[in-house]
């Protein structure tokens, strides 16, 4: 039987792998390859000369990075604060009303993100959804918010809610209600059930959430396009410039490169600390 | 320690505040589809749905669609069957590399995606495959099909092995035990699971974007005119791209509906 279960483990897996192969971890080796090209290359048969890295910091390229990084930072926290009174109630409150939000929320994600952002152009902007209907009414309008780095962290927040969200109800639905009542019952406070019941208890979906949020924003690159006019250049932005209009791919591969360490560091460590079995809810 | 009365109302107008958020957008998008202006702005003072005319009679509208639908379809196909069988080495058999594989599972989610789409696009091109909708399908495929993994693993964590071992104690073969128990238990997390791959496809832009060479799928025009000046069409073919998604959610739940139906009615008698 043990046998058995090893054999059909292997073959399930390998249509998965099968993809991951050529999909995921050829195109891996392929950028790190150019990454080491010298300038302006468009095959891997060249002396490698890892120049691509130095201009890195030569042009400047770190500051996007740092603005990626810095952003991806400050909506990771504000999604962690505004998520956590929304993923209690779901975990702990509300009944039929979290299928509701449930359903609602992952609704909007099979929306475009351009769409959605788009959608928020729109609102925002002079003349537009909410502006012109205040001038209208009132005469009076105001400048229009778009275009700077706060609405790009606003945008970031509106994309990501959902995975910080999900992960968070479902780490807070694991805190057990008896572990918070004999707390209560034994005189702790509100904020002292919150930092020693429920924060730890409710650890591996924050990780899970505040992970990816963080990693998604920190590559994200249509906030800053569509909400942000581009106020400040995130670093796929530079990525993406660097393919297209620069065409000079060892470039673009080695910004990459150092884009997927920093992510990929980050992942594996998050992930490494989390039991999938648990958290999806192995009954066995 | 259930939550007091005003902790519930407040946290339900919270609620309903973040659902109104999520779709502000989208009804801003709304009304500018159907603005008769050509350079729109709110309040709207006239409305027409020609924009809507002419983008049902456009042939560049037709073939969008067509190459978003077809990469959509063959990923969702694609993806199931992979999930179907992903989702058992994740959750059903006990094999040595399961939490690895598990891990492993997570990587591409957490890979930004249009980092993804320019290594396939290099990938690709040091194969001199020259991309096309077909390259998309795999960069999609690579991205969903964990997705995909994840929701039918749900399901499978949920189903009593006994059921399989019993069939195999009596004898069934393991392709008889996938096709008569298996698959009939996962179907609920398949079927969700091909909503999800199909959504997920036809709403993917940075994947699109790189991937697809000189065709083009739907949200790559949209990301197109929105960053290089407007169209009318904009909104118009989002709200048509967003309508066809909820055509299909409601299909869907209908189905599931109907189904259930008739299998109580059927168990009734």
């Amino acid at each position: 039987m043990q046998q058995l279960n090893q054999k059909l483990g292997y073959l399930s897996a390998l249509p998965m792998l099968a993809v991951f192969a050529i999909a995921l971890f050829a195109p891996l080796v392929v950028v790190v390859l150019f990454s080491i090209m010298p300038s302006k290359v468009f095959s891997l048969a060249n002396m490698p000369d890892f120049s691509a890295y130095s201009v890195f910091f030569s042009q400047g390229y770190y500051k996007s990075l740092i603005w990626s990084l810095g952003m991806a930072l400050a909506s990771t926290v504000i999604l962690l604060v505004i998520s956590w009174p929304l993923a209690y109630g779901m975990a702990k409150v509300f009944r039929k009303f979290t299928l509701v939000l449930t359903i609602a929320v992952v609704m909007s994600l099979f929306v475009s993100e351009n769409i959605r952002l788009f959608g928020w152009v729109l609102t925002l902007m002079k003349g537009g959804l909410i502006e012109g209907h205040i001038r209208a009414w009132t005469g009076v309008g105001f400048d229009s918010p778009l275009y700077g780095v706060p609405i790009i962290i606003f945008g970031l927040v509106y994309v990501y809610l959902p995975f910080m969200l999900f992960p968070l109800a479902q780490g807070i639905s694991m805190v057990p209600d008896d572990a918070r009542q004999a707390a209560a019952d034994l005189g702790a406070t509100r904020w002292q059930i919150f930092r020693q019941i429920d924060v730890p208890l409710a650890a591996p979906g924050i990780v899970v959430g505040c992970l990816l949020s963080f990693v998604l924003a920190a590559g994200a690159v249509a906030e800053s396009k569509i909400l942000g006019g581009q106020a400040v250049i995130t670093i796929t932005d530079d990525i993406e410039t660097a393919f297209t209009f620069g065409q000079d791919w060892p470039l673009g591969s080695s910004l990459s490169v150092i884009l997927i360490v920093i992510i990929g560091t980050l992942a594996l460590f998050g992930i490494s600390r989390v039991d999938l079995d648990q958290i999806m809810g192995r009954k066995r | 320690m259930p939550a007091s009365r005003s902790t519930r109302i407040v946290l339900f107008v919270y609620g309903l505040l973040v659902i109104g958020l999520l779709y502000l957008p989208l009804v801003s998008v709304g009304f500018a589809s159907v603005s008769r202006a050509r350079y729109l702005s709110f309040p709207i003072k006239k409305y027409s749905s020609k924009w809507y005319a002419e983008a049902l009679a456009s042939g560049t509208v037709r073939d969008l669609l067509w190459t978003s639908l077809s990469v959509a379809v063959i990923v969702t196909i694609l993806s199931v069957i992979i999930a179907f069988f992903g989702a058992l080495a994740f959750a059903r058999y006990e094999w040595r590399y399961r939490t690895t594989f598990q891990k492993l599972i997570l990587l591409p989610i957490f890979f930004p995606q249009t980092v993804l789409g320019l290594a396939l696009l290099m990938w690709f091109n040091s194969l001199g495959v020259i991309p096309s909708w077909k390259t998309a399908v795999v960069a999609h495929l690579v991205w969903i099909a964990p997705i995909a993994t994840l929701i039918v693993a749900i399901r499978a964590y949920s189903f009593d092995p006994a059921l399989e071992e019993a069939a195999r104690d009596m004898g069934a073969s393991t392709p008889t035990i996938l096709k008569e128990i298996t698959l009939p238990l996962l179907m609920p997390g398949l079927i969700s699971a091909g909503l999800f791959a199909f959504l997920l496809s036809w709403g993917n832009f940075p994947l699109s974007l790189f991937a697809t060479g000189a065709d083009s799928t739907l949200p790559e025009w949209l990301y197109a005119k929105m960053v290089s000046g407007y169209s009318p069409l904009v909104p118009t073919l989002g709200i048509m791209s967003v309508v066809a998604s909820l055509f299909l959610i409601l299909a869907a739940f209908a189905i599931a509906w109907l189904v259930q139906t008739i299998r109580d009615s059927k168990a009734a008698q």
